[in-house]
């Protein structure tokens, strides 16, 4: 069957923690970064630590809905040769390295557009990728991206926001796949000090729309906001933090530190070291 | 199809323009949606707007026709007659302030009295500073670290008119990153803030607003013209960076049997350094709407270079895509050598010093009028006042101030 995954990864994921009772935790780091070879060592790290799926950056020149921690990554990826074939190859790297969690690809619609839509899906779903999420790109502006991943296989995850009226949430619903992802603050991507105050009613005007599983990202950063937020969704959404946790230790300690922090998002260990948590 | 027919309920011109943006801002632009419409329906709206563009801005601008220039021109050969539409003589300096006053009035009847905007040069910046300083709104003014430091005149002019300009260092510190950074403000600020953006670019209804309001360039321009010569130009001739001068020349012409040409800027040449859009760039989406693009091979949005800071932008407004495609409008190339002869000639020939912008525009006559004969009329937009470029032209010429 032509590139159409089998498996329904992201579905099973979350029939799975909704089985068990727990929030999924989703991590973000941008593709090919800190160095171009870079994320399949994060990956294996992130998903020994215990997270549920992880989304590459597709780094672009102008991220206008990121914070500074993804822009200086960003800008970092690109400087390095960073391009959307090669965060694909990671991708494929990834699966070929033996990970098995869910994959999703966040970026840009210029980057996909360049890159050429229906390739791009093709050679995505072929590199194990379940799911894209195209923060540029709302439904009015997709018909042809939905089209594409559907007849592929592959998810294409969108954002809600704090400011969405009702009417766009249900046109959300409509054309949602996979999950959806819950903007926490009105605002861009990096860790914040708090959980936004508003939260619950937004997450709960979502639900009150759809019965997909919802995922809350956007400045959290800390094992108290995933319990907190946890408490509102099916995921958690981790970006700038790990971002932050990735450029903070030399290479040689990357992998324990991504694990250690992982593992502490997911309350399954105290220990500074990274040693512990499976 | 006419330009009022354009763009659809979705904000597209053809294949181009859209609202590509973060879902974060879809109910704000829904509701800048609902806000133009209201106040373009509403009698008063109008009204305000008029008496200010008369009794502050200086409406109508004056149409000057350029007869020595018209000579030197056309060579031995009489050629064809050229009036200039002088935006250069509109407050502030530029026909800028036109699209950023109905803005601030918008932002105004809507409740939002924190403004955010983008600025290259400093123009755009300078006329929303000045819109915000008349109707006592807030405003913020988002620059490139390098143009800070390139236009400090401007970022003066800009703080005693009680702006606050914050310096971008983010990406290639020019106008591209300003306009990012602006979005993001907005993206943070939504509720409480109106983004006044400087051009026919960005995402739906930004695109058809500011043509709309800058229209009463050619609409003027078309009534001066035919009480003058009682008829319509052959040919209608603009700058195009993000293309808002030539949007409100071309727009109340494009009914019209005028040829209408776009004059981006070739900087050192197509083959180096350049911001020649249309002429070179490809399909593409940047900040918020899909258009031509100056981009690597993986949609990497590259940096432009023109001398003129106005010019230097690697999108342009989705309506000039659709006017290219459709082939309603050509595009073309000046380079700043050309331009700046052409800068030199203005100020001799008629007195004129022109913005190195409007200076494109003016050097594409060289290669304009040569086709055209003596009852041909010539329209050339001529956007801004060239005191802010003092420097810059200055440098170029090898002169120490």
């Amino acid at each position: 069957m032509m590139g159409v995954a089998t498996t329904d990864r992201l579905g099973e994921l979350f029939a799975r923690t909704r089985a068990e009772g727990r929030t999924a935790l989703i991590g973000f780091v941008p593709g090919c970064w800190p160095e171009l070879d870079a994320s399949v060592a994060i990956a294996e790290a992130a998903e020994a630590g215990g997270m549920d799926a992880l989304e590459l950056g597709i780094p672009f020149s102008d991220p206008l809905a990121d914070g500074v921690t993804n822009q200086a990554a960003y800008q970092q990826a690109l400087a390095a040769g960073a391009t959307p074939a090669a965060v694909l190859g990671q991708a494929a790297a990834i699966r070929a390295a033996g990970v098995r969690m869910p994959l999703l690809l966040m970026g840009y619609c210029n980057t996909l557009l360049a890159y050429g839509l229906e390739r791009f899906v093709r050679d995505a779903a072929a590199a194990g990728v379940d799911g894209l999420v195209v923060v540029d790109l709302p439904p009015e502006e997709a018909s042809k991206l939905e089209r594409v991943a559907q007849a592929a296989g592959v998810h294409v995850v969108y954002l809600l926001a704090p400011t969405s009226t009702a009417e766009r949430i249900a046109l959300v619903a409509r054309h949602a796949s996979g999950f959806i992802y819950c903007v926490s603050v009105t605002g861009v991507t990096g860790a914040r000090a708090a959980v936004a105050e508003g939260l619950p009613e937004f997450v709960a005007r979502v639900r009150a729309q759809t019965a997909l599983p919802l995922a809350v990202g956007f400045g959290i950063s800390t094992r108290a906001q995933v319990t907190a937020v946890g408490a509102l969704a099916d995921a958690v959404i981790v970006g700038s933090a790990l971002v932050q946790a990735v450029a903070g230790a030399p290479r040689a300690e990357r992998a324990a530190a991504v694990r250690a922090f992982t593992a502490e998002l997911c309350g399954r260990s105290s220990s500074r070291s990274g040693g512990g948590g499976d | 199809m006419t330009a009022r027919e354009l763009p659809d309920a979705g904000g597209h011109f053809g294949e181009f323009g859209g609202t590509f943006v973060p879902e974060t801002l879809m109910p704000a632009l829904a509701e800048l949606r609902a806000a133009y419409a209201e106040a373009q329906a509403a009698p008063e709206f109008a009204r305000e707007l008029d008496g200010l563009l008369r009794t502050y801005v200086g409406r109508p601008t004056p149409l000057t026709y350029a007869a020595r220039l018209s000579e030197r021109m056309s060579g031995e050969r009489r050629g064809p007659k050229v009036y200039l539409k002088r935006e250069d003589l509109a407050h502030t300096g530029a026909h800028k302030i036109n699209a950023a006053l109905a803005q601030a009035l918008l932002a105004r009847r809507m409740g939002k009295r924190r403004i955010v905007a983008e600025t290259g040069a400093g123009q755009h910046g300078v006329a929303t500073a000045t819109a915000c300083a008349l109707l006592s709104l807030e405003c913020i003014v988002y620059m490139g670290s390098e143009d800070v430091r390139r236009q400090s005149l401007n970022v003066f002019r800009m703080k005693l008119l009680g702006a606050e300009v914050r310096a971008v260092d983010a990406g290639s510190r020019t106008l591209k990153d300003a306009i990012n950074e602006a979005i993001r403000d907005w993206v943070t600020n939504v509720r409480s803030t109106y983004y006044l953006l400087g051009s026919v670019v960005g995402p739906h209804p930004y695109p058809a607003m500011v043509r709309d309001f800058q229209s009463v360039i050619g609409r003027e321009a078309r009534a001066q013209l035919l009480e003058a010569e009682g008829r319509l130009p052959t040919v209608a001739v603009a700058c195009v960076g993000g293309g808002s001068n030539a949007m409100g020349l071309f727009a109340p012409l494009q009914d019209d049997a005028v040829r209408l040409v776009g004059v981006e800027a070739a900087g050192e040449g197509l083959a180096g350094r350049h911001a020649a859009t249309l002429v070179a760039g490809r399909p593409g989406v940047l900040h918020g709407a899909r258009s031509y693009l100056l981009q690597d091979e993986w949609g990497q949005v590259q940096e432009a270079h023109s001398i003129s800071a106005g010019l230097d932008y690697p999108g342009v407004g989705p309506e000039h895509a659709w006017l290219k495609a459709s082939e309603r409008a050509e595009y073309v190339a000046i380079t700043d050598a050309e331009a700046l002869a052409a800068f030199q000639l203005l100020c001799e020939t008629e007195g004129i010093i022109p913005a190195l912008e409007s200076s494109h525009a003016i050097a594409q006559l060289w290669k304009l009028c040569p086709q055209l004969g003596a009852d041909d009329l010539v329209l050339v937009n001529l956007s801004g006042r060239g005191d802010k470029d003092m420097g810059t032209v200055a440098a170029a010429l090898g002169v120490t101030l």
